[in-house]
């Protein structure tokens, strides 16, 4: 029989069980709150919030291939559409662009209009270097770890910073292609 | 990086006296060669114990695979032999038959291998495989308890796993 063919962002979104968007939100803030409370520093808290980005990252590559039928990209360019149309589609449901392709097609730059994790929020002085939705970027490093990819995540240009858009710089550092685990003399 | 790790097998599920089951074994390994689950309904006959069998299953699935790539006619750029692939990447195979089993193969581009021994006239099973890894998602990745890459100890996820086997036809 035919492989089925890959779903789009908008059906799965459809299909798929979800929260109310403020829950979501107030939620995140409240843990983005603690985090501060608990560390201090604004940069052990964006340090922690990707290492919690990146766990979720790990398990949400097998969700997100489960339920979208995506095969593997053939390149980076197609990987980084996917993320972009399908992935945030899917559990945000938002829809980001990807623009600012380097010459070489490693390095692109991913436009979010609007973010629901920042809904309500606004940055007081004391916390100008946190980057808030520094999770966002664990997950997508997360996530493409699993599938081979290392690539480095860092925003560019952040609302809560004053600039218009969400812009994060995904960059791909290397594929990772598998290794036989077994040594020979075990 | 995780390295093969030992893993007892989960306890079976009770013999069915109905024919209904077809299923013989089932295994799940991730891209480090962890077993992560493997059960069995049917097996009459084991000829190694758990660890080598595992091993071999893994080996032999990795090799299928670099040799299918290899010989694939219709792509243009192959790897070579013995070169890993991406997984997902190139031709994948999916199931081989034999005059007492057949073996059907699943394996998602981030490195889940699922593996399905039947009897040799059951269909083809890529439908069935997808269920599975969808039920994998739902009771094992988004379980807080699970540590990624480590062998499955969900005892909901081996219920409606039987449930789901007794249905195959």
């Amino acid at each position: 029989m035919a492989p089925v063919a890959p779903r789009s962002g908008d059906a799965i979104f459809a299909n798929i069980e979800r929260v109310n968007a403020e829950l979501f939100t107030l939620t995140y803030g409240a843990i983005v709150r603690q985090l501060l409370t608990d560390l201090e520093e604004v940069e052990e808290v964006n340090k922690q919030l990707e290492q919690m980005g990146y766990n979720i990252g790990i398990r949400l590559i097998d969700e997100f291939l489960a339920k979208s039928n995506v095969s593997r990209c053939v390149d980076f360019r197609e990987t980084a559409d996917v993320i972009a149309k399908v992935g945030f589609k899917m559990f945000l449901g938002v829809t980001a662009s990807v623009s600012n392709w380097d010459a070489e097609g490693t390095c692109c730059s991913i436009i979010l209009e609007d973010n629901p994790l920042v809904d309500f929020v606004e940055l007081p002085d004391t916390c100008q270097g946190l980057y808030y939705c520094n999770i966002l970027s664990g997950v997508i490093r997360g996530a493409l770890e699993m599938v081979s990819m290392k690539t480095e995540v860092t925003w560019i240009r952040d609302v809560l910073r004053g600039d218009d858009v969400f812009e994060l710089q995904v960059k791909l550092l290397k594929q990772v292609p598998e290794e036989y685990p077994y040594k020979d003399d075990e | 990086m995780q390295f093969f790790g030992g893993s007892e097998i989960s306890p079976s599920p009770p013999v069915p006296t109905a024919s209904g089951n077809n299923g013989h074994m089932i295994y799940m390994f991730n891209r480090n060669g962890v077993c992560l689950l493997y059960r069995e309904w049917n097996r009459p006959l084991r000829t190694l114990n758990a660890q080598q069998d595992h091993k071999l299953m893994f080996g032999l699935l990795f090799s299928l695979k670099s040799l299918t790539a290899k010989m694939d006619p219709t792509s243009a750029e192959k790897g070579n032999l013995g070169v890993p692939q991406l997984p997902g990447q190139g031709c994948s195979f999916h199931s081989f038959r034999t005059n007492t089993y057949k073996l059907s193969f699943m394996e998602s581009p981030s490195g889940i291998k699922i593996i399905l021994v039947t009897h040799p006239r059951t269909g083809d099973l890529r439908d069935s495989l997808k269920y599975i890894y969808n039920l994998y998602v739902e009771y094992v990745v988004k379980n807080p308890l699970y540590t990624p890459g480590s062998p499955i100890r969900c005892q909901l996820f081996n219920t409606t796993l039987d449930q789901y086997m007794r249905g195959i036809a």
